[in-house]
Protein backbone atom coordinates (compact mmCIF):
# COMPACT_ATOMS: atom_id res chain seq x y z
CA UNK A 1 0.00 0.00 0.00
CA UNK A 2 1.94 3.48 -1.05
CA UNK A 3 0.40 6.78 0.28
CA UNK A 4 1.02 9.88 -1.53
CA UNK A 5 1.24 13.12 -0.38
CA UNK A 6 0.23 15.15 -3.26
CA UNK A 7 0.59 19.56 -3.89
CA UNK A 8 -0.40 21.44 -6.44
CA UNK A 9 -0.50 25.33 -6.95
CA UNK A 10 -0.29 25.53 -11.06
CA UNK A 11 -3.05 28.17 -11.29
CA UNK A 12 -4.74 29.95 -8.68
CA UNK A 13 -6.10 27.14 -5.99
CA UNK A 14 -3.49 26.10 -3.53
CA UNK A 15 -4.06 22.57 -2.96
CA UNK A 16 -2.68 19.55 -0.75
CA UNK A 17 -4.29 15.48 -0.68
CA UNK A 18 -3.24 12.38 0.44
CA UNK A 19 -4.25 9.38 -2.04
CA UNK A 20 -3.62 5.95 -1.69
CA UNK A 21 -2.86 3.75 -4.37
CA UNK A 22 -4.02 6.13 -6.99
CA UNK A 23 -7.56 5.63 -6.08
CA UNK A 24 -8.61 6.60 -2.44
CA UNK A 25 -8.52 10.09 -1.34
CA UNK A 26 -8.20 10.12 2.02
CA UNK A 27 -8.08 14.13 2.47
CA UNK A 28 -8.48 16.60 -0.66
CA UNK A 29 -7.77 20.28 0.79
CA UNK A 30 -8.26 23.07 -1.98
CA UNK A 31 -7.62 26.96 -0.70
CA UNK A 32 -9.37 28.91 -3.59
CA UNK A 33 -7.82 32.69 -4.31
CA UNK A 34 -10.69 33.35 -6.49
CA UNK A 35 -12.29 36.22 -4.15
CA UNK A 36 -9.10 38.05 -4.84
CA UNK A 37 -8.58 37.42 -8.50
CA UNK A 38 -12.62 37.94 -9.12
CA UNK A 39 -11.44 41.54 -8.64
CA UNK A 40 -9.16 41.69 -11.27
CA UNK A 41 -11.48 40.01 -13.71
CA UNK A 42 -9.20 36.97 -14.15
CA UNK A 43 -6.20 35.35 -12.42
CA UNK A 44 -3.13 37.50 -11.73
CA UNK A 45 0.01 35.75 -11.97
CA UNK A 46 2.06 37.59 -9.25
CA UNK A 47 -0.72 37.75 -6.60
CA UNK A 48 -1.56 34.04 -7.18
CA UNK A 49 2.39 33.42 -6.33
CA UNK A 50 2.56 35.38 -2.86
CA UNK A 51 -1.37 33.67 -1.96
CA UNK A 52 0.71 30.33 -2.74
CA UNK A 53 3.52 31.07 -0.40
CA UNK A 54 1.39 32.52 2.09
CA UNK A 55 -1.14 29.56 2.56
CA UNK A 56 0.53 26.23 1.06
CA UNK A 57 2.04 25.35 4.82
CA UNK A 58 -1.27 25.28 6.38
CA UNK A 59 -2.86 23.45 3.43
CA UNK A 60 -0.44 20.63 3.83
CA UNK A 61 -1.04 20.32 7.91
CA UNK A 62 -4.72 20.31 7.04
CA UNK A 63 -4.42 17.66 4.38
CA UNK A 64 -2.52 15.27 7.05
CA UNK A 65 -4.29 16.00 9.64
CA UNK A 66 -7.57 15.46 7.61
CA UNK A 67 -6.03 11.78 6.48
CA UNK A 68 -5.30 11.51 9.94
CA UNK A 69 -1.40 11.20 9.02
CA UNK A 70 2.14 12.61 10.03
CA UNK A 71 4.71 13.60 7.23
CA UNK A 72 6.34 10.28 8.49
CA UNK A 73 3.68 8.02 7.36
CA UNK A 74 3.55 8.83 3.57
CA UNK A 75 5.43 6.92 1.33
CA UNK A 76 6.01 10.02 -1.29
CA UNK A 77 5.72 13.38 -2.01
CA UNK A 78 4.30 14.65 -5.52
CA UNK A 79 3.77 18.03 -7.25
CA UNK A 80 2.50 19.34 -10.35
CA UNK A 81 5.85 21.25 -11.92
CA UNK A 82 3.82 21.75 -15.33
CA UNK A 83 2.36 23.24 -17.47
CA UNK A 84 0.63 26.79 -15.74
CA UNK A 85 1.50 29.94 -14.53
CA UNK A 86 5.51 29.68 -13.80
CA UNK A 87 5.53 31.53 -10.87
CA UNK A 88 2.60 29.77 -9.17
CA UNK A 89 4.12 26.21 -9.92
CA UNK A 90 7.72 27.20 -8.63
CA UNK A 91 6.03 27.52 -4.84
CA UNK A 92 4.62 24.35 -5.30
CA UNK A 93 7.71 22.44 -6.69
CA UNK A 94 10.33 24.64 -4.08
CA UNK A 95 8.13 24.05 -1.24
CA UNK A 96 7.93 20.16 -2.58
CA UNK A 97 11.57 19.83 -2.67
CA UNK A 98 12.06 21.60 0.96
CA UNK A 99 10.01 19.49 2.74
CA UNK A 100 10.84 15.88 0.53
CA UNK A 101 14.50 17.02 1.05
CA UNK A 102 13.96 17.21 4.67
CA UNK A 103 11.75 14.31 5.34
CA UNK A 104 14.03 12.62 3.43
CA UNK A 105 10.86 11.20 1.04
CA UNK A 106 10.72 10.25 -2.73
CA UNK A 107 9.76 13.18 -4.85
CA UNK A 108 7.46 12.84 -7.92
CA UNK A 109 6.78 15.42 -10.72
CA UNK A 110 3.29 15.27 -11.86
CA UNK A 111 2.00 17.10 -14.98
CA UNK A 112 -1.24 18.90 -14.23
CA UNK A 113 -2.98 17.51 -17.08
CA UNK A 114 -2.23 13.91 -16.92
CA UNK A 115 -3.61 14.75 -13.35
CA UNK A 116 -6.80 15.84 -14.40
CA UNK A 117 -6.88 12.27 -16.48
CA UNK A 118 -6.24 10.22 -13.94
CA UNK A 119 -9.16 11.91 -11.76
CA UNK A 120 -10.84 9.41 -12.99
CA UNK A 121 -9.70 6.76 -11.65
CA UNK A 122 -10.53 7.89 -8.35
CA UNK A 123 -13.64 6.21 -6.74
CA UNK A 124 -13.96 4.27 -10.37
CA UNK A 125 -11.37 0.88 -9.39
CA UNK A 126 -12.37 -0.73 -12.55
CA UNK A 127 -11.53 1.70 -15.06
CA UNK A 128 -8.22 1.08 -16.95
CA UNK A 129 -6.06 2.22 -20.06
CA UNK A 130 -6.71 2.26 -22.99
CA UNK A 131 -9.61 5.05 -23.28
CA UNK A 132 -9.64 8.12 -24.77
CA UNK A 133 -10.45 11.14 -22.80
CA UNK A 134 -11.10 14.57 -23.26
CA UNK A 135 -9.55 17.43 -21.14
CA UNK A 136 -11.27 20.69 -20.96
CA UNK A 137 -10.41 23.64 -18.64
CA UNK A 138 -9.79 27.30 -18.31
CA UNK A 139 -6.43 26.80 -19.59
CA UNK A 140 -6.44 23.63 -21.75
CA UNK A 141 -8.60 21.91 -24.45
CA UNK A 142 -6.79 18.35 -25.07
CA UNK A 143 -8.47 14.78 -26.57
CA UNK A 144 -6.21 12.75 -25.22
CA UNK A 145 -5.88 8.74 -25.66
CA UNK A 146 -4.76 6.96 -22.61
CA UNK A 147 -2.80 4.09 -23.69
CA UNK A 148 -2.08 2.96 -20.58
CA UNK A 149 -0.78 4.02 -17.06
CA UNK A 150 1.37 7.57 -17.77
CA UNK A 151 1.45 7.04 -21.79
CA UNK A 152 -0.68 9.22 -23.13
CA UNK A 153 -1.30 10.00 -27.55
CA UNK A 154 -2.82 13.84 -27.94
CA UNK A 155 -4.90 13.13 -30.74
CA UNK A 156 -6.24 16.80 -30.80
CA UNK A 157 -5.64 20.08 -29.07
CA UNK A 158 -6.89 23.64 -29.31
CA UNK A 159 -5.09 25.55 -32.16
CA UNK A 160 -5.85 29.25 -30.53
CA UNK A 161 -8.49 29.68 -26.98
CA UNK A 162 -9.12 26.87 -25.09
CA UNK A 163 -12.87 25.86 -24.17
CA UNK A 164 -12.84 26.87 -20.93
CA UNK A 165 -11.19 30.46 -22.16
CA UNK A 166 -14.03 31.18 -24.80
CA UNK A 167 -16.53 30.28 -21.77
CA UNK A 168 -15.00 33.14 -19.85
CA UNK A 169 -14.27 36.06 -22.94
CA UNK A 170 -17.88 35.57 -24.00
CA UNK A 171 -19.03 35.04 -20.49
CA UNK A 172 -17.13 39.15 -20.30
CA UNK A 173 -18.69 40.51 -23.28
CA UNK A 174 -22.55 39.61 -22.09
CA UNK A 175 -21.81 41.01 -18.87
CA UNK A 176 -21.69 37.72 -16.60
CA UNK A 177 -18.14 38.47 -15.42
CA UNK A 178 -15.61 35.77 -14.08
CA UNK A 179 -15.25 33.02 -13.72
CA UNK A 180 -17.39 32.57 -17.03
CA UNK A 181 -17.84 28.93 -17.43
CA UNK A 182 -20.02 28.36 -14.37
CA UNK A 183 -22.24 31.62 -15.05
CA UNK A 184 -22.90 30.53 -19.00
CA UNK A 185 -23.65 26.97 -17.68
CA UNK A 186 -26.50 28.78 -15.46
CA UNK A 187 -27.89 30.89 -17.64
CA UNK A 188 -27.65 28.69 -20.47
CA UNK A 189 -30.70 27.28 -18.79
CA UNK A 190 -33.28 30.02 -19.68
CA UNK A 191 -32.23 30.69 -23.16
CA UNK A 192 -32.58 28.62 -26.65
CA UNK A 193 -29.40 26.63 -27.78
CA UNK A 194 -30.55 27.15 -31.39
CA UNK A 195 -31.45 30.72 -31.46
CA UNK A 196 -28.60 31.79 -32.91
CA UNK A 197 -26.79 29.71 -35.52
CA UNK A 198 -22.59 30.31 -34.58
CA UNK A 199 -20.24 28.37 -36.56
CA UNK A 200 -18.77 24.97 -35.34
CA UNK A 201 -15.02 25.44 -36.84
CA UNK A 202 -13.56 22.69 -38.08
CA UNK A 203 -9.42 22.78 -38.38
CA UNK A 204 -8.15 22.25 -41.65
CA UNK A 205 -5.59 19.73 -41.46
CA UNK A 206 -6.73 17.46 -38.28
CA UNK A 207 -9.82 15.84 -37.61
CA UNK A 208 -9.30 16.23 -33.89
CA UNK A 209 -7.92 19.69 -33.44
CA UNK A 210 -9.69 22.08 -32.33
CA UNK A 211 -10.89 26.50 -32.54
CA UNK A 212 -12.47 28.33 -30.63
CA UNK A 213 -11.32 32.24 -31.23
CA UNK A 214 -13.56 32.04 -35.10
CA UNK A 215 -16.61 31.01 -32.12
CA UNK A 216 -16.05 33.70 -29.74
CA UNK A 217 -15.25 36.40 -32.36
CA UNK A 218 -18.64 35.52 -33.99
CA UNK A 219 -20.48 35.74 -30.54
CA UNK A 220 -18.92 39.36 -30.53
CA UNK A 221 -20.21 40.14 -34.23
CA UNK A 222 -23.16 39.34 -32.71
CA UNK A 223 -23.05 41.50 -29.71
CA UNK A 224 -22.03 44.56 -31.92
CA UNK A 225 -24.34 44.09 -34.88
CA UNK A 226 -27.42 43.48 -32.67
CA UNK A 227 -25.89 47.12 -31.02
CA UNK A 228 -25.60 48.69 -33.95
CA UNK A 229 -28.88 47.91 -35.33
CA UNK A 230 -30.25 48.97 -31.72
CA UNK A 231 -31.77 45.29 -31.26
CA UNK A 232 -31.76 43.90 -27.51
CA UNK A 233 -30.12 41.39 -26.78
CA UNK A 234 -30.88 37.81 -24.83
CA UNK A 235 -28.19 36.91 -23.13
CA UNK A 236 -29.44 33.75 -22.04
CA UNK A 237 -29.96 32.47 -25.55
CA UNK A 238 -27.00 34.17 -26.68
CA UNK A 239 -24.81 31.82 -24.19
CA UNK A 240 -27.06 28.77 -24.82
CA UNK A 241 -26.41 29.24 -28.59
CA UNK A 242 -22.47 29.61 -27.55
CA UNK A 243 -22.56 26.68 -25.05
CA UNK A 244 -24.33 24.67 -27.84
CA UNK A 245 -21.67 24.99 -30.21
CA UNK A 246 -18.67 24.17 -27.98
CA UNK A 247 -20.48 21.56 -26.91
CA UNK A 248 -21.61 20.03 -30.72
CA UNK A 249 -17.24 20.26 -31.21
CA UNK A 250 -16.18 18.93 -28.07
CA UNK A 251 -19.03 15.70 -28.60
CA UNK A 252 -18.18 15.35 -32.43
CA UNK A 253 -14.26 15.28 -32.11
CA UNK A 254 -14.81 12.83 -29.14
CA UNK A 255 -16.87 10.44 -30.74
CA UNK A 256 -14.86 10.39 -33.73
CA UNK A 257 -11.78 8.97 -31.83
CA UNK A 258 -13.72 6.39 -30.26
CA UNK A 259 -15.02 5.39 -33.83
CA UNK A 260 -11.52 5.37 -34.78
CA UNK A 261 -9.99 3.95 -31.91
CA UNK A 262 -12.70 0.88 -31.11
CA UNK A 263 -12.65 1.55 -27.26
CA UNK A 264 -15.65 0.95 -25.54
CA UNK A 265 -14.71 3.58 -22.54
CA UNK A 266 -14.25 7.18 -22.78
CA UNK A 267 -13.77 9.47 -19.74
CA UNK A 268 -14.09 13.82 -19.45
CA UNK A 269 -11.72 15.82 -17.31
CA UNK A 270 -11.08 19.20 -16.41
CA UNK A 271 -12.79 22.30 -15.11
CA UNK A 272 -15.43 22.36 -17.87
CA UNK A 273 -16.03 18.86 -17.29
CA UNK A 274 -18.54 19.62 -14.26
CA UNK A 275 -20.27 21.37 -16.92
CA UNK A 276 -23.86 20.49 -16.70
CA UNK A 277 -24.70 20.95 -20.69
CA UNK A 278 -21.60 19.22 -21.72
CA UNK A 279 -21.84 16.22 -19.17
CA UNK A 280 -25.61 15.79 -20.21
CA UNK A 281 -24.32 15.93 -24.47
CA UNK A 282 -21.77 13.66 -23.45
CA UNK A 283 -24.04 10.63 -21.38
CA UNK A 284 -26.23 10.87 -24.53
CA UNK A 285 -23.63 10.54 -26.80
CA UNK A 286 -21.88 7.05 -25.02
CA UNK A 287 -25.15 5.79 -24.31
CA UNK A 288 -26.33 5.41 -27.89
CA UNK A 289 -23.12 4.36 -28.77
CA UNK A 290 -23.29 1.72 -25.90
CA UNK A 291 -20.02 3.15 -24.34
CA UNK A 292 -19.08 3.81 -20.86
CA UNK A 293 -18.78 7.13 -19.59
CA UNK A 294 -16.79 8.19 -17.32
CA UNK A 295 -16.03 11.60 -15.11
CA UNK A 296 -14.56 12.66 -11.95
CA UNK A 297 -16.97 13.85 -9.22
CA UNK A 298 -17.15 17.66 -9.59
CA UNK A 299 -14.50 18.38 -6.77
CA UNK A 300 -12.20 16.10 -8.90
CA UNK A 301 -12.68 18.44 -11.75
CA UNK A 302 -11.48 21.48 -10.59
CA UNK A 303 -7.53 21.90 -9.97
CA UNK A 304 -7.21 20.26 -6.86
CA UNK A 305 -3.90 17.57 -5.52
CA UNK A 306 -5.89 14.44 -5.15
CA UNK A 307 -5.82 14.00 -9.08
CA UNK A 308 -1.83 14.66 -8.84
CA UNK A 309 -1.76 12.14 -5.91
CA UNK A 310 -3.34 9.40 -8.57
CA UNK A 311 -1.04 10.43 -11.49
CA UNK A 312 1.78 9.64 -8.96
CA UNK A 313 0.94 6.77 -7.86
CA UNK A 314 1.68 5.00 -11.63
CA UNK A 315 4.67 7.33 -11.84
CA UNK A 316 5.42 5.83 -8.40
CA UNK A 317 5.31 2.22 -9.40
CA UNK A 318 6.74 2.70 -12.40
CA UNK A 319 10.15 3.81 -10.21
CA UNK A 320 9.72 7.83 -11.59
CA UNK A 321 11.85 9.93 -9.21
CA UNK A 322 12.78 13.64 -9.59
CA UNK A 323 15.61 14.80 -8.05
CA UNK A 324 15.86 18.29 -6.31
CA UNK A 325 16.81 19.62 -9.32
CA UNK A 326 12.80 19.72 -10.58
CA UNK A 327 12.01 22.68 -11.93
CA UNK A 328 8.99 24.29 -12.77
CA UNK A 329 8.08 23.51 -16.71
CA UNK A 330 5.25 26.48 -17.77
CA UNK A 331 4.80 24.73 -20.95
CA UNK A 332 5.51 21.12 -20.06
CA UNK A 333 3.40 18.83 -23.03
CA UNK A 334 1.19 16.08 -22.15
CA UNK A 335 2.97 12.86 -22.12
CA UNK A 336 6.60 14.60 -21.62
CA UNK A 337 9.22 14.12 -19.17
CA UNK A 338 11.87 16.09 -17.95
CA UNK B 1 22.80 26.33 17.89
CA UNK B 2 22.29 24.46 14.49
CA UNK B 3 21.49 26.33 11.08
CA UNK B 4 20.80 26.15 7.87
CA UNK B 5 20.93 29.55 6.11
CA UNK B 6 20.14 30.68 2.30
CA UNK B 7 19.42 33.74 0.32
CA UNK B 8 18.23 33.47 -3.05
CA UNK B 9 17.15 37.39 -3.71
CA UNK B 10 19.15 38.41 -6.36
CA UNK B 11 20.96 36.58 -9.26
CA UNK B 12 23.22 34.60 -6.34
CA UNK B 13 22.42 31.67 -5.04
CA UNK B 14 24.16 31.30 -1.46
CA UNK B 15 23.76 28.49 1.20
CA UNK B 16 25.24 27.95 4.33
CA UNK B 17 25.44 25.37 7.49
CA UNK B 18 26.61 27.03 11.23
CA UNK B 19 26.99 24.67 13.95
CA UNK B 20 27.41 25.75 17.63
CA UNK B 21 29.50 28.71 16.68
CA UNK B 22 31.02 26.77 13.69
CA UNK B 23 30.54 27.70 10.11
CA UNK B 24 30.24 24.54 8.66
CA UNK B 25 30.73 25.41 4.48
CA UNK B 26 29.24 27.78 2.82
CA UNK B 27 28.43 27.54 -0.99
CA UNK B 28 27.47 30.31 -3.13
CA UNK B 29 26.99 29.88 -7.04
CA UNK B 30 27.22 33.77 -8.66
CA UNK B 31 25.78 32.44 -11.80
CA UNK B 32 22.47 32.81 -13.95
CA UNK B 33 20.79 29.45 -13.82
CA UNK B 34 17.79 29.24 -12.62
CA UNK B 35 17.33 29.13 -8.19
CA UNK B 36 14.96 26.54 -8.65
CA UNK B 37 17.68 24.20 -10.35
CA UNK B 38 20.87 25.06 -8.04
CA UNK B 39 19.72 26.24 -4.49
CA UNK B 40 18.50 22.57 -3.04
CA UNK B 41 20.78 20.60 -4.69
CA UNK B 42 24.08 23.27 -3.21
CA UNK B 43 22.30 22.35 0.03
CA UNK B 44 22.25 18.71 -0.25
CA UNK B 45 25.82 18.54 -1.59
CA UNK B 46 26.93 20.72 1.41
CA UNK B 47 25.00 18.70 4.28
CA UNK B 48 26.95 16.06 1.88
CA UNK B 49 29.87 17.43 2.52
CA UNK B 50 30.08 18.73 5.94
CA UNK B 51 28.28 15.17 7.18
CA UNK B 52 25.45 17.63 8.26
CA UNK B 53 22.60 15.56 10.04
CA UNK B 54 19.45 17.57 8.89
CA UNK B 55 17.64 16.55 12.25
CA UNK B 56 19.84 18.52 14.51
CA UNK B 57 18.74 21.67 12.72
CA UNK B 58 17.47 24.41 15.29
CA UNK B 59 16.13 26.86 13.04
CA UNK B 60 16.52 28.09 9.58
CA UNK B 61 17.15 31.45 8.43
CA UNK B 62 16.89 32.79 5.17
CA UNK B 63 17.03 36.38 3.14
CA UNK B 64 13.33 37.36 3.61
CA UNK B 65 13.07 40.08 1.17
CA UNK B 66 13.20 42.42 -0.67
CA UNK B 67 14.80 41.26 -3.82
CA UNK B 68 13.55 39.58 -6.95
CA UNK B 69 9.81 38.59 -6.46
CA UNK B 70 10.51 34.93 -7.78
CA UNK B 71 13.96 34.64 -6.30
CA UNK B 72 12.34 35.37 -3.01
CA UNK B 73 9.38 32.75 -3.00
CA UNK B 74 11.65 29.98 -4.81
CA UNK B 75 13.82 30.30 -1.03
CA UNK B 76 10.95 30.82 1.13
CA UNK B 77 9.12 28.35 -0.40
CA UNK B 78 12.08 25.76 -0.01
CA UNK B 79 12.45 26.71 3.54
CA UNK B 80 8.92 26.76 4.72
CA UNK B 81 8.59 22.99 3.39
CA UNK B 82 12.72 22.07 4.98
CA UNK B 83 11.01 24.42 8.46
CA UNK B 84 7.67 22.21 8.28
CA UNK B 85 9.37 18.76 7.79
CA UNK B 86 11.39 19.21 10.34
CA UNK B 87 8.98 21.08 12.56
CA UNK B 88 11.48 23.53 13.63
CA UNK B 89 11.05 27.76 13.10
CA UNK B 90 12.07 30.48 10.58
CA UNK B 91 14.81 33.09 11.07
CA UNK B 92 13.61 35.77 8.39
CA UNK B 93 16.10 37.98 7.72
CA UNK B 94 15.99 41.30 6.00
CA UNK B 95 18.15 40.53 2.99
CA UNK B 96 19.67 43.82 3.16
CA UNK B 97 20.59 43.12 7.00
CA UNK B 98 22.21 40.25 5.56
CA UNK B 99 23.76 41.86 3.19
CA UNK B 100 25.23 44.62 5.55
CA UNK B 101 26.58 42.26 7.94
CA UNK B 102 29.47 41.52 5.58
CA UNK B 103 31.45 44.49 7.09
CA UNK B 104 30.14 43.57 10.57
CA UNK B 105 31.74 45.93 13.12
CA UNK B 106 33.17 48.25 10.69
CA UNK B 107 32.89 52.10 11.60
CA UNK B 108 31.77 53.23 8.63
CA UNK B 109 28.46 53.56 7.01
CA UNK B 110 27.24 50.24 4.96
CA UNK B 111 24.88 51.32 2.33
CA UNK B 112 23.49 47.84 0.41
CA UNK B 113 21.81 48.77 -2.74
CA UNK B 114 20.47 45.80 -5.04
CA UNK B 115 18.65 46.42 -8.78
CA UNK B 116 14.99 46.87 -8.35
CA UNK B 117 14.44 47.69 -11.59
CA UNK B 118 12.36 50.89 -12.69
CA UNK B 119 14.71 52.91 -12.22
CA UNK B 120 15.09 52.32 -8.77
CA UNK B 121 17.42 50.44 -5.77
CA UNK B 122 16.27 48.32 -2.83
CA UNK B 123 18.59 49.81 -0.62
CA UNK B 124 18.99 51.08 3.45
CA UNK B 125 21.47 52.34 5.61
CA UNK B 126 23.06 50.28 8.45
CA UNK B 127 25.94 51.40 11.26
CA UNK B 128 27.57 49.06 13.65
CA UNK B 129 28.48 49.72 17.26
CA UNK B 130 30.66 48.30 19.58
CA UNK B 131 29.63 46.98 22.52
CA UNK B 132 31.48 45.59 25.09
CA UNK B 133 33.07 42.40 23.61
CA UNK B 134 30.18 42.55 20.95
CA UNK B 135 28.71 44.25 17.98
CA UNK B 136 25.52 46.29 17.73
CA UNK B 137 23.86 46.76 14.38
CA UNK B 138 21.46 49.82 13.85
CA UNK B 139 19.72 51.22 10.95
CA UNK B 140 20.41 54.32 10.23
CA UNK B 141 17.87 54.71 7.20
CA UNK B 142 15.10 52.16 6.67
CA UNK B 143 14.41 49.91 3.85
CA UNK B 144 13.12 50.93 0.82
CA UNK B 145 12.59 50.58 -2.86
CA UNK B 146 14.49 54.43 -3.72
CA UNK B 147 15.86 56.38 -6.39
CA UNK B 148 19.67 56.08 -6.02
CA UNK B 149 20.12 59.49 -6.46
CA UNK B 150 17.61 60.29 -3.24
CA UNK B 151 20.06 57.45 -1.56
CA UNK B 152 22.77 59.63 -2.58
CA UNK B 153 21.46 62.48 -1.35
CA UNK B 154 20.73 61.17 2.34
CA UNK B 155 24.76 59.87 2.36
CA UNK B 156 25.63 62.84 1.66
CA UNK B 157 23.59 64.79 4.26
CA UNK B 158 25.28 62.35 6.93
CA UNK B 159 28.52 63.16 6.30
CA UNK B 160 30.45 59.54 7.37
CA UNK B 161 32.24 57.48 5.20
CA UNK B 162 30.27 54.98 3.49
CA UNK B 163 30.88 51.06 2.12
CA UNK B 164 28.42 50.22 -0.67
CA UNK B 165 27.89 46.55 -1.76
CA UNK B 166 25.05 44.52 -3.51
CA UNK B 167 24.51 43.68 -7.43
CA UNK B 168 23.48 47.64 -7.85
CA UNK B 169 27.15 48.66 -7.33
CA UNK B 170 27.72 47.86 -10.82
CA UNK B 171 24.46 49.14 -12.14
CA UNK B 172 24.87 52.56 -10.36
CA UNK B 173 29.05 53.12 -10.49
CA UNK B 174 29.05 56.01 -12.69
CA UNK B 175 26.16 58.11 -10.75
CA UNK B 176 27.78 57.37 -7.27
CA UNK B 177 31.08 58.27 -8.64
CA UNK B 178 29.42 61.60 -10.27
CA UNK B 179 27.35 62.57 -6.99
CA UNK B 180 28.84 60.71 -3.82
CA UNK B 181 30.45 64.30 -1.91
CA UNK B 182 31.87 61.91 0.88
CA UNK B 183 34.41 59.58 1.28
CA UNK B 184 33.31 55.92 0.10
CA UNK B 185 34.43 52.49 -1.00
CA UNK B 186 32.97 50.13 -3.02
CA UNK B 187 33.08 46.26 -1.65
CA UNK B 188 35.51 44.20 -2.81
CA UNK B 189 34.67 41.28 -4.73
CA UNK B 190 34.29 38.81 -2.40
CA UNK B 191 32.25 40.84 -0.02
CA UNK B 192 29.95 42.39 -3.00
CA UNK B 193 27.09 40.23 -3.15
CA UNK B 194 24.55 38.11 -1.01
CA UNK B 195 26.25 35.29 1.51
CA UNK B 196 24.44 32.74 3.35
CA UNK B 197 27.77 32.94 5.73
CA UNK B 198 26.60 36.56 6.38
CA UNK B 199 22.70 36.16 6.53
CA UNK B 200 23.02 33.13 9.45
CA UNK B 201 25.55 35.68 10.84
CA UNK B 202 22.63 38.48 11.49
CA UNK B 203 19.86 35.16 12.13
CA UNK B 204 22.47 35.06 15.19
CA UNK B 205 21.93 38.66 15.91
CA UNK B 206 18.58 38.96 15.74
CA UNK B 207 18.00 35.63 18.36
CA UNK B 208 20.35 37.64 20.70
CA UNK B 209 18.62 40.82 20.35
CA UNK B 210 15.24 38.90 21.03
CA UNK B 211 13.78 38.49 17.89
CA UNK B 212 11.30 35.73 17.87
CA UNK B 213 11.74 33.39 14.92
CA UNK B 214 8.48 32.57 13.46
CA UNK B 215 6.59 29.42 12.10
CA UNK B 216 6.61 27.69 8.83
CA UNK B 217 3.33 28.68 7.89
CA UNK B 218 3.48 32.17 9.14
CA UNK B 219 6.79 33.37 7.21
CA UNK B 220 5.88 34.81 3.99
CA UNK B 221 8.76 37.37 1.90
CA UNK B 222 8.98 40.98 2.76
CA UNK B 223 8.44 42.01 -1.03
CA UNK B 224 8.34 46.10 -0.27
CA UNK B 225 6.38 46.01 -2.90
CA UNK B 226 2.72 45.42 -4.10
CA UNK B 227 2.35 43.81 -7.42
CA UNK B 228 1.71 45.53 -10.40
CA UNK B 229 -2.00 44.67 -10.67
CA UNK B 230 -2.90 46.02 -7.31
CA UNK B 231 -0.54 49.01 -7.60
CA UNK B 232 -2.62 49.97 -10.70
CA UNK B 233 -5.79 48.88 -9.29
CA UNK B 234 -4.91 51.38 -6.22
CA UNK B 235 -4.42 54.20 -8.95
CA UNK B 236 -7.51 53.67 -10.77
CA UNK B 237 -9.35 53.59 -7.59
CA UNK B 238 -7.48 56.57 -6.21
CA UNK B 239 -8.32 58.48 -9.26
CA UNK B 240 -11.85 57.75 -9.69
Amino acid sequence: MSRILAIESSCDETAAAVVEDGRKVLSNIISSQIDIHTLYGGVVPEIASRKHTERICQVVEEALKAADMELVDVDAVAVTYGPGLVGALLVGVSYAKGLAFAANKPLIGVHHIEGHISANFIDHPELEPPFPCLVVSGGHTHLVRVKDYGEYEVLGRTRDDAAGEAFDKVARAIGLGYPGGPKIDKISDEGNPEAIAFPRAKVADSVYDFSFSGLKSAVLNYLNSCKMSGEEVNRADVAASFQKAVVDVLVEHAMAALAEGGEKTFALAGGVASNRHLRQAFEEACAQRGIAFYRPAPIFCTDNAAMIGAAAYYEYRKGVRHGLDLNAVPNLKLGERI
Amino acid sequence: MNLIALDSSGQTATVALVSDGVLLGEYTINHKKTHSQTLMPMLQTLCDAAEYELGTTDAIAVAAGPGSFTGLRIGAAAVKGMAQALSKPVIAVPTLEGLACQFYGTEQLVCPIMDARRAQVYSGIYRFSHEGAGVGMHTVAEEAALPMTEQIGRLNALGKNVIFLGDGVEVHRQVIAEQMQVPYILAPLHKRLQSAGSVATRALMMLEEGKQPVEAGAFAPEYLRPSQAEREREEKLGAE
